[in-house]
């Protein structure tokens, strides 16, 4: 199977967890939207 | 395939709080009972006055208890029939206090209505063959529109009635 | 080619339809002639939902098959079938709606009734789009047989595994027209069965909308890491993630029925699990595709935290339409988990957030993305090249539509949280404050609607 760090000719391949750290925080941020969202519709449902 | 560690992480916290949504909404609904309304119950739409609930004395607002109320209600197109008052003029607006627990029972002889008390949880599809029912408690107050939300042919925007809830 | 012809002159009549829908809802514009609201209505949704997407997404997903597989002269013969017969079913379709013989919305529920050629039309566009599926089936096939022993291109399988998803899924729209409302419009049986017809609809109705997000999936992981100058994060991450969504998406129609009165709130709440799983394909695409952003961006020797991100090809609109499409399906995507929260559905079912909601994730997520397909398929085909002017035209085109569908669906999203019903003509209903408060919004939405259709064609 592929490995997931797709260039390790180019650079040095053990500096994989550092790569994706811009990713990773740009994930998370979507993360916490898509919760915050959904605590406030249920926070409505349970007010009516 | 392996998958990056940091993919793990956004994996594990994102299935994560599917899990709590799911536990949330799982134990408000299984051991508190607020699930959407899903009694299979049948009726008859060609005939939906043999049904003791939608005989035309019984339809609209009803205190079955103290602070307990049911409301029964046929939804045709275009209208909602709330009942008649002791003057025998169709009924307009459901009045209610506030704080009461409120049965709404609804039924079709037609097409698919929608149900819905607009700034409530009650909204519900109404469809020919199947009563509808949900019980809630008219925690606020204020003027609340109900509307028929599910298309019901060219007057459906015409469909509507008002419920008052007041202190 | 010429599925993409229709598509976009759907788009134009479409958009046209959507257009006069708010004006006439915000209540200042009363229609001519006598057409109804609900007319036109159904045929923007006829239109942009049945029409365009399935026409885009076949014509598109031919051409990929083409170029990675291939495709022989006999099937090139074959696809022009599927597509005039796809045509024919849709004019049948389309004239029975213009002419008020068909008001019955998209969804067309039972009891309400069409004429019988409406229903004949849909099953044409059905069968029509059985015999591409056939034709892309028998490509791969074809291909695996001559290049034995060897992983199928990436494209060609997600173009499979997408045609699966909706062979199984309009099997459920096929019964339903076939055996329950053909013969009833035609008067050989009194009655139809109403709840089994809605949830046959669903059944077909949820996997549609996954096939309309897939085909968006392909460019997301197969195009655009080609246009940005890198490499997919992952294929094999790529293809679970299609295994998946074909595996969970089928059975997650009741989260559209969850206020129906007559189906167990037990196999409701299944669903809703079932539709909660879904959601897990899609954060993996959302890593993936950061992921190979960021890599991407690394590699041309951009180091800092964020720096990767400044430097995407923004001004290639073949890149920018498709990102502001994966935007879109983060609020898009959080609203969808809303939607399909079991009791927590009764606050929006059948308001406008719904309208909202999908103009979010199908006319921004997938619409924006097949725009940038488009800007990098027809000079693919046509051998022409995207020239900067048209790139230009491009970009004011993607950013009028974003700014325009932003503006009215986030009008829609409040609108319905208070209430606000869809599918409705303007009603100032028993009047009152909080009637009020929904028409205010639905101003909103006209003036941002007639602002992201000027530029659609």
């Amino acid at each position: 199977m592929k490995n997931k760090n797709p260039k390790p000719q180019h650079t040095k391949s053990n500096e994989s967890t550092i790569h994706f750290k811009g990713t990773f925080i740009a994930v998370m941020l979507l993360g916490v939207i898509m919760v915050a969202s959904w605590f406030g519709v249920y926070a409505l449902f349970l007010s009516r | 395939m392996n998958l990056h560690k940091y993919e793990k992480i956004w994996l594990i916290f994102g299935i994560g709080s599917l899990a709590v949504f799911l536990a949330v909404i799982g134990f408000a609904a299984f051991w508190k009972g607020t699930h959407p309304q899903s009694h299979i119950e049948t009726i008859d739409p060609q005939n939906v006055e043999a049904h003791e609930a939608f005989k035309p004395e019984n339809l609209g607002l009803r205190e079955v208890a103290d602070g307990k109320y049911t409301v029964n209600i046929i939804a045709s197109a275009f209208n909602y029939d709330l009942g008649k008052d002791e003057n025998g003029n169709r009924v307009d607006t459901i009045r209610v206090p506030r704080g009461s627990t409120v049965l709404f029972q609804v039924t079709t002889p037609d097409v698919v209505h929608g149900f819905q008390i607009a700034g409530t949880n009650v909204n519900m599809m109404v469809e020919p063959g199947h009563i509808s029912r949900y019980e809630t408690v008219m925690k606020n107050n204020g003027e609340f529109t109900i509307v028929c939300n599910e298309y019901c042919g060219i007057g459906h925007h015409l469909m509507f009635g008002k419920v008052e809830v007041y202190d | 080619m010429a599925f993409m012809y229709v598509t976009f002159t759907s788009l134009l009549v479409g958009g046209l339809m959507g257009l006069l829908q708010t004006f006439v809802r915000s209540g200042k514009y009363t229609l001519p002639f006598g057409i109804d609201y609900y007319t036109i209505l159904t045929v923007h949704g006829v239109i942009l939902g049945l029409v365009m997407t399935t026409f885009f997404i076949i014509g598109f997903q031919f051409s990929l098959m083409g170029k990675t597989v291939g495709l022989t002269d006999k099937q090139r013969k074959a696809a022009w079938w599927s597509f005039w017969i796809m045509l024919a079913g849709t004019i049948m379709a389309s004239v029975m709606v213009l002419t008020g013989q068909a008001s019955v919305l998209y969804t067309f529920y039972a009891p309400l009734r069409a004429h019988p050629v409406f229903y004949f039309g849909l099953a044409l566009v059905i069968i029509g789009s059985w015999i591409a599926v056939f034709i892309n089936f028998r490509q791969l096939y074809l291909w695996r047989k001559a290049n034995k022993g060897q992983k199928s291109p990436l494209l060609a399988y997600m173009v499979t595994i997408n045609m699966i998803m909706w062979v199984i899924a309009s099997l459920g729209v096929a019964v339903s027209v076939l055996v329950l409302f053909i013969p009833w419009s035609l008067g050989y049986t009194a009655t139809i069965n109403v709840l089994l017809s809605r949830t046959l609809f669903w059944y077909f109705g949820h996997p549609l909308v996954y096939f309309w997000l897939l085909p968006a999936y392909m460019a997301w992981y197969a195009i655009i890491p080609k246009i940005i100058g890198g490499k997919i994060l992952s294929d094999s991450l790529a293809r679970l993630a299609f295994i998946l969504l074909l595996l969970f998406s089928i059975p997650v129609g009741f989260h559209h029925q969850l206020t129906e009165p007559g189906i167990d709130a037990t196999w409701k709440f299944i669903q809703v699990v079932l539709t909660f799983m879904v959601v897990i394909p899609t954060l993996m695409t959302a890593f993936s595709i950061f992921a190979t952003f960021e890599a991407t961006g690394r590699k041309k020797g951009y180091t800092t935290l964020f720096g990767w991100f400044r430097k995407l090809p923004w001004k290639d609109v073949r890149f920018l339409a498709p990102f502001i499409g994966m935007v879109a399906f983060i609020p898009g995507g959080a609203g969808g988990i809303i939607n399909a929260s079991h009791q927590m559905n009764a606050l929006i079912h059948n308001t406008i957030w719904v309208t909202g909601h999908f103009h979010l994730t199908a006319a921004m997520t997938s619409v924006l993305t097949f725009f940038g397909i488009t800007y990098w398929l027809v000079p693919h085909l046509t051998g022409r090249r995207l020239t900067p002017r048209l790139n230009k035209l491009g970009i004011i085109q993607s950013l009028t539509w974003t700014v325009g569908m932003l503006i009215m669906s986030t009008a829609m999203h409040i609108q319905g949280l208070l209430g606000g019903p869809r599918r409705s003509n303007f009603s100032e209903y028993a009047g009152g404050a909080q009637v009020d408060t929904w028409i205010s919004y639905q101003m909103a939405q006209e003036s941002a609607d007639r602002f992201s259709s000027l530029p659609s064609s």
